[in-house]
């Protein structure tokens, strides 16, 4: 059942990235991201990190995505012409150095050590709290100067100057 | 047939090497950002998948915490994003060549 769900998964969740990254039209590519997110979240949730699962639903597809989302509307910018330039050149480089990132990410895991995986922890929300006002209290509570910093930048730089 | 937190691994490498090709091929502003994206939660799922091995929680914390800069960073690139749209009326990269206009 887990094998099941996991290349599921795996299938639907690198189809919609090659979607996310590939089509023209970029309200697709937001939309299809979506789906890859929530595959996301579900190899959270079959790596025992449940509240991580949730979590990632709620920060990244209803909040980061729906921003994205809405900047696309906002800006409705035509799609970027191909026309202005060929550059084979680029294209090909940028696909080798892609290919390179993913089968050296591999050629690494071929070095490591795995370790049998230690006994199933659960990343539930009471542990996760637990550390988050335990020994993480600091972090925690400076993320949201972060974040204030962020939501200021942002309206800093959006401001229109009269 | 068992699933190891090492497939997990190698599907956030094939995550991330997409994102990768997204970031170095799409011109439009708006997909290189959802490439970054997408290459930030690659290395979410490995670093969730390496904690599973170590058995402890404290790489889901910092993934949280991960999530929640990555939030903080995502609104201000999108902002800088619509700063340029509103100077170039365009958020194709190619175009931005100079350093001041």
């Amino acid at each position: 059942m887990v094998v099941l769900v996991f290349y599921a998964a795996v299938v639907v969740g690198v189809v919609s990235a090659v979607v996310a990254v590939a089509h023209r039209n970029p309200v697709v590519n937001v939309l299809s991201l979506v789906v890859t997110l929530f595959c996301v979240a579900v190899s959270y949730a079959l790596l025992g990190a449940e509240f991580l699962a949730a979590a990632q639903i709620l920060i990244y597809a209803g909040a980061i995505l729906v921003l994205f989302l809405f900047v696309v509307m906002l800006l409705n910018a035509p799609e970027v012409k191909s026309a202005s330039e060929p550059r084979p050149f680029q294209r090909t480089a940028g696909l080798l150095l892609a290919v390179a990132a993913g089968v050296g990410g591999v050629a690494l895991l071929m070095g490591i050590q795995v370790v049998a995986p230690g006994a199933q922890v659960s990343g539930d929300a009471q542990a996760i709290g637990r550390l988050l006002v335990g020994p993480y209290l600091f972090a925690f509570e400076f993320i949201s100067v972060v974040l204030l910093a962020a939501m200021v930048g942002a309206l800093v730089l959006v401001k229109r100057k009269h | 047939m068992m699933v190891t937190p090492m497939h997990f691994v190698i599907f956030a490498v094939v995550l991330f090497a997409i994102g990768t090709g997204g970031v170095l091929l799409r011109r439009s502003g708006i997909s290189i950002l959802l490439g970054l994206e997408l290459m930030l939660n690659a290395a979410n799922l490995a670093l969730v998948a390496f904690g599973r091995m170590h058995g402890t929680l404290d790489a889901q914390v910092f993934v949280f915490f991960v999530m929640a800069v990555a939030a903080a960073g995502v609104a201000v690139g999108l902002a800088l994003l619509v700063a340029i749209f509103r100077k170039r009326q365009s958020i194709d990269v190619d175009r931005l060549n100079v350093l001041r206009w």
